[in-house]
């Protein structure tokens, strides 16, 4: 089989996800549209050279509905001749697409394939899609399901994090996303977003809180408690849970990631196709893994992904040089690191979403590319990049710097 | 015109017909199988005649429009899921669906422009069930502005859902949310809610609904009409399905909260939360089929079965005195003499009074007789501040009570209570000073939870008219009574216990004179067992949990705190001292001794037992200190563990009051389970339980945990019999068991289950594996 290696990965700077955030006028199409153009013209390669495009996305309706990704490849200037599809594992949908772009390059489908993600969650709000999944009866009784902030105080309270835990956390989060932007730990990557005009419009990422203390986080009131209790959510984690004598709700908007608008896109191909094109590849695709986990907790996907990803590669954990999980909350990357016994110090170098937001569709993709930037600049050799996903799934990459 | 056996027609000079049911044979109307084959017959007739230009359906009788559907009549239901099912499942659908749409298509709506004739509905009474569900197939509902007229969907109580388009039409009057509200509750709904959401559209005076029902009838008879949601562009109040937000949002909530309300345990919650959710984005045609179809897989499995058999048809025999001694007039109980005016003795007083009974209050002192007084205007204040009740009436209600300290003011009454303390020589001293002042036929009952009544009998004159009467605390809420005759009881005593259980409206239950009679038979063992497990250092939260998740309304250790630990240790200890050589230890014994003489933690009214409270008494949360006492294992049991052995510990013992002759029968041992303990309902009781899972798999688990936790868990040999002649205890052949049965079960009665079939399965397999290895089972043995 053959191997498949990254060329190259750029993102859009992450815009507040709201009405006043700095990306709210662009449009997705816009979003996705500017990262597609990018990579090829930073390489210097013709855009047909890219033969499919895999991109996720996780509210796909409204102007983000019928497959965003062949409509901005049009919109990007490519040949029509290159293909998309729009790809859905929820929060690991970036993720998933690179590995998608990966798994075509390996399986000889594909000389090149472009992975990546769109999500503008200001223009269309989480949820919008609806869904069997929270809806319809016979899914909520069969699976027990809970909204993720439940899921993410479920798992504080059942691996014993504090409120003071999850905070200290957060505050550190965005302590290193200051430093890494101080430093232009970034600059490789970032693509600034363009308006109508073609003005630069952002960037920077737009949430990143230099000064956030713990004292800042202490006044804010746990975003979970009255959804838990009011509405029988709790009663429901328990029934699958019953270890659990009352869920210690510790979440709040500011130890969970972001609300944000951005896009990403990484370009995979084959080793000959980078010698016929002569680019040079960056990292190389180790192993990849997605997996199922229990649907209340949610959120603890990552550890068995990373352990699936670990065997699939014949690794073991302290062979990861540095590790990059998603901060959808503060306790899902605490309970990775204590079920896997990975140190602060090489676990989200740079700060994550909870600092600069988690842009759903996009996020896999965009920390994908910070570990290939990181890798570089620390060098170091192994990365390992997870996600937890909604609905009870994890996902896992492994990567080597070449 | 056909001749109905179940309603009169009469048609006026306009054409309008006035349909009057009245269901012969019932006490209330109801939809019988007689009804069942008139109303679709008479619909058919009314549209398709040209005489009838309209209709007004309305009740013939004084107390209701209609109770809704005869359970006797569902209780037959086959369980069978097949076409054929499905097609006579959709009669009274079909029929409704006909009358609301003229029996027109909904082409022939949309396209052709048809229209129904008027169909107005006049409600003077209560109409539940399915007489609510006809009264919506109606255009038009006209209600009496009347105390008396009550409206609900109370299916969900018995385990089933409104299979007569309930849970189509109400959600599309009155939204999602108030149908939710009434169809996952059961409650009933007065006028002015009805009007408010909608479900009735005029309110007048009594006796007037039948003429308001006409005129919009006359006013309709020209233009025809049609449902609101047979209309073009209809849309469900406040939103449907999965593309609005409104909706999404509503169903996010409702699932998770009829989840925790309901902890999956009873799948008509489910069902109706489906049928709401799927069947408002159909068209009415496809949206009753799809009902039909929920209601219909609700008999295939035994939920609804157990909860008919125990809830409604047992219940109800045992209340209208199934149990009481054939050929003894009826013994009238007007005035009541209840001694000892403590805790237990004012809530009789109290329930007693509510019943329109006089009572005569005694205790030792007119002081203390006092409290019977003020227990009942403690409760009575609250109804009356809360609207419930009139202040006249809560005035009468207290004058009903006499405290006195006189035993010459028990002369006139027609039955002694006695509650005093339950000591014997206090009991018997009550028992010589009251039989020396009241009647030689009137009955004395004795109200001793602890003490046998023969015992007690040997200290009256007449121990022919003593007799046990086992109430529950508090009185006022809790409906089981445990009627105990002794060995000496005459009938007549016992008729008159029943008698007076008629007025008091508890559900009563027959048990022979043994230590603990049925209750506390059972009660004791479930509780040991919790508190075992805490010494094994299970978790306690995950005690308290497994449950809850069960069914059970409050955990064990909580209800050990109410009723106190103090209390179990005294039982204990006098056992002990009764029983002495022959005492069989529950292995609490040290724990107990520690928890209430050195933990100073003897229950919830000492501020400390197994949780911690604050000073009013409220529950804080479980006992932090409880883990240096008894560290907590490392290897935690599952949920499914816990549940077995509690499970198990109520099973067995319930089992033995029936193999020994404690109840009279099954039916007994299950009310008294679910109304005494609060036995999970959607079981159907103990007996009903076992029959569920089988009487081979309920042993065969008895004796696995027997071996691993104590003899305790040995079944009786009398169900070691059943089992091995293939008996049910409730009779009939073992019914093959339903996914949706097997999937409840626990996981360990499922593994056994499969043994008894043959299947090499074991508790390591998938539960879902061994479920469908069951069914594969059972489908080739019907096939061979």
């Amino acid at each position: 089989m053959a191997e498949a290696f990254i060329y190259d990965a750029v993102r859009t700077p992450r815009g507040k996800g709201k009405k006043d955030g700095s990306l709210h006028e662009i449009t997705p199409l816009q979003l996705a549209a500017q990262v597609l153009k990018a990579v090829p013209e930073r390489l210097d390669i013709d855009k047909a050279e890219v033969e499919d495009v895999a991109f996720g996305c996780v509210s796909p309706v409204g102007e983000q509905g019928a497959v965003i990704t062949r409509t901005a490849i049009l919109e990007a200037g490519y040949p029509i001749e290159t293909a998309g599809i729009q790809v859905n594992r929820f929060c690991g949908s970036g993720l998933e697409a690179t590995n998608i772009a990966a798994a075509k390059v390996m399986s000889g489908e594909c000389e090149m394939a472009m992975g990546g993600g769109v999500e503008s969650m200001s223009r269309v709000p989480m949820g919008s899609d609806g869904g069997a999944m929270i809806s319809d009866p016979e899914a909520a009784f069969d699976a027990y399901f809970v909204p993720q902030g439940i899921s993410a105080d479920l798992i504080a309270t059942k691996y014993g994090f504090s409120r003071d835990d999850v905070d200290a956390y957060a505050v550190e989060s965005h302590k290193r996303a200051t430093q890494a932007w101080d430093e232009g730990r970034f600059d490789k990557s970032i693509l600034p977003v363009k308006d109508v005009m073609g003005v630069e419009i952002l960037a920077k990422d737009e949430t990143i809180r230099p000064k956030t203390d713990m004292q800042a986080l202490g006044a804010l009131n746990p975003s979970f408690a009255m959804l838990g209790q009011n509405f029988g959510f709790n009663d429901v984690a328990k029934l699958k849970y019953p270890e659990v004598e009352e869920i210690n709700h510790i979440h709040h908007a500011g130890n969970s990631s972001g609300i944000v608008d951005g896009a990403a896109a990484v370009l995979l191909g084959s080793k000959s196709a980078g010698e016929r094109l002569d680019i040079k590849p960056r990292a190389r695709i180790v192993s990849m893994a997605s997996i199922g986990s229990e649907p209340t907790i949610m959120l603890t996907g990552p550890e068995v992904a990373a352990q699936k990803a670990l065997k699939t590669a014949g690794m073991a954990s302290t062979d990861i040089d540095l590790y990059e999980l998603n901060e959808a909350f503060a306790a899902v990357v605490l309970r990775f690191m204590q079920a896997m016994d990975v140190d602060h110090g090489i676990m989200n170098v740079n700060g994550g979403a909870i600092a600069m937001g988690h842009p759903l569709g996009a996020t896999g993709a965009m920390i994908l590319g910070t570990m290939v930037d990181e890798l570089e600049r620390a060098d170091k050799e192994t990365a390992l990049v997870t996600l937890c996903i909604g609905g009870g799934m994890g996902i896992a990459t492994i990567i080597e710097r070449v | 015109m056909t001749d109905y056996t179940t309603f009169s027609v009469d048609v006026d000079g306009d054409g309008i017909a006035l349909l009057k049911i009245d269901v012969p044979d019932q006490g209330m109307n109801v939809i019988d199988e007689a009804l069942m084959k008139d109303l679709p017959a008479f619909i058919d007739e009314f549209v398709s005649d040209d005489r009838y230009k309209g209709l007004v359906i309305a009740s013939g009788r004084d107390n209701a429009f209609m109770a809704g559907a005869d359970l006797r009549m569902l209780e037959q239901q086959s369980g069978v899921l097949d076409r054929d099912a499905f097609e006579a499942g959709m009669t009274l659908n079909r029929a409704f669906r006909k009358l609301e749409t003229g029996g027109h298509t909904d082409r022939e709506i949309q396209r052709e422009g048809k229209k129904a004739k008027p169909v107005a509905v006049a409600l003077e009474g209560l109409a539940l069930g399915g007489g609510l569900e006809l009264a919506l197939a109606g255009h038009y509902r006209v209600a009496a502005d009347s105390p008396k007229v009550k409206l609900g969907l109370p299916e969900v109580l018995v385990g089933l859902l409104p299979g007569g388009g309930g849970t189509q039409r109400v959600p599309r009057l009155a939204g999602l949310q108030n149908a939710a509200q009434l169809i996952t509750s059961g409650a009933n709904l007065d006028v002015k809610k009805a009007k408010a959401q909608n479900i009735i559209d005029e309110i007048v005076e009594p006796g007037r609904t039948i003429e308001a029902a006409k005129a919009w009838v006359k006013d309709h008879v020209e233009t025809g009409t049609l449902q609101p949601w047979d209309v073009k562009g209809f849309k469900v109040p406040g939103g449907a399905g999965a593309m609005n937000p409104k909706a999404v949002q509503f169903f996010a909530a409702a699932n998770a909260m009829a989840l925790a309300k309901s902890k999956d345990n009873f799948p008509a919650i489910k069902a109706i939360m489906s049928c709401l959710y799927e069947g408002t984005q159909l068209t009415m045609t496809k949206a009753v089929e799809v009902e039909t179809k929920y209601f219909l897989s609700l008999f295939a499995d035994p939920v609804a079965q157990n909860m008919i058999r125990t809830l409604f048809v047992n219940k109800q025999a045992a209340e209208k005195g199934a149990g009481r001694p054939d050929g003894i007039e009826p013994i009238e109980i007007k005035k009541v003499g209840v001694l000892g005016a403590g805790l237990m003795g004012s809530g009789i007083a109290h329930v007693t009074a509510k019943a329109g009974m006089q009572v005569v209050s005694l205790d030792r002192t007119d002081e203390d007789a006092q409290k019977s007084i003020d227990y009942s205007r403690k409760i009575l204040d609250k109804r009356v501040k809360r609207g419930k009740m009139t202040q006249e009436k809560a005035d009468a209600f207290l004058a009903r009570i006499t405290p006195t300290s006189n035993y010459d003011d028990l002369k006139d009454v027609d039955l002694i209570i006695e509650a005093v303390f339950e000591r014997p020589d206090v009991k018997a001293d009550v028992i010589r000073k009251t039989e020396a002042v009241i009647g030689e036929d009137v009955i004395f009952a004795s109200n001793t939870s602890t003490l046998p009544i023969g015992g007690l009998a040997e200290n009256s004159k007449r121990p022919e008219n003593f007799i046990g009467l086992h109430f529950f605390s508090p009185v006022e809420r809790m409906p089981l009574l445990e009627i105990i005759p002794h060995e000496g009881t005459g009938e007549r005593a016992l008729a008159a216990a029943f008698d007076y259980n008629r007025k008091i409206r508890k559900t009563p239950i027959v048990v022979r004179d043994v230590r603990g009679f049925f209750t506390n038979q059972v009660f004791p063992p479930y509780v040991n067992e919790a508190s075992l497990m805490v010494t094994e250092g299970v978790s306690p939260a995950l005690i308290e949990n497994s449950a809850l998740n069960m069914g059970l309304p409050i955990g064990p250790l909580a209800v050990t705190d109410d009723t106190t630990l103090k209390l179990g240790y005294d039982i204990m200890r006098s056992t002990q001292e009764e029983m002495g050589e022959a005492y069989v230890p529950s292995g609490t014994e040290e724990f107990m001794e520690n928890m209430v003489t050195k933990w100073d933690r003897a229950g919830r009214r000492f501020g400390a037992g197994f949780y911690d409270y604050d000073e009013s008494g409220k529950r804080l949360g479980l006992w932090k200190g409880m883990a240096d006492h008894y560290p907590l294992r490392d290897d935690q049991p599952s949920q499914e563990e816990v549940q077995q052995r509690l499970m198990y510990a109520l099973l067995v013992p319930s089992a033995r009051t029936y193999a020994d002759g404690v109840v009279p029968d099954p039916q007994s041992a299950d009310l008294g389970a679910i109304f005494g303990l609060g036995f999970p309902p959607w079981t159907g009781g103990p007996m009903s339980y076992i029959d569920t899972i089988g009487v081979g798999a309920f042993v065969a688990n008895a004796d696995m945990l027997a071996q691993r936790h104590g003899a305790r868990f040995t079944p009786p040999q009398r169900l070691r019999d059943m089992a091995e002649r293939g008996e049910t205890i409730y009779g009939g052949a073992p019914r093959a068991h339903t996914q949706g049965a097997l999937d409840r079960m626990l996981e360990a009665d499922v593994v056994k289950i499969a043994n008894g079939l043959g299947i090499a399965a074991s508790l390591d397999d998938r539960k879902a594996e061994t479920v469908r290895k069951i069914l594969q089972a059972q489908q080739s043995k019907k096939a061979a």
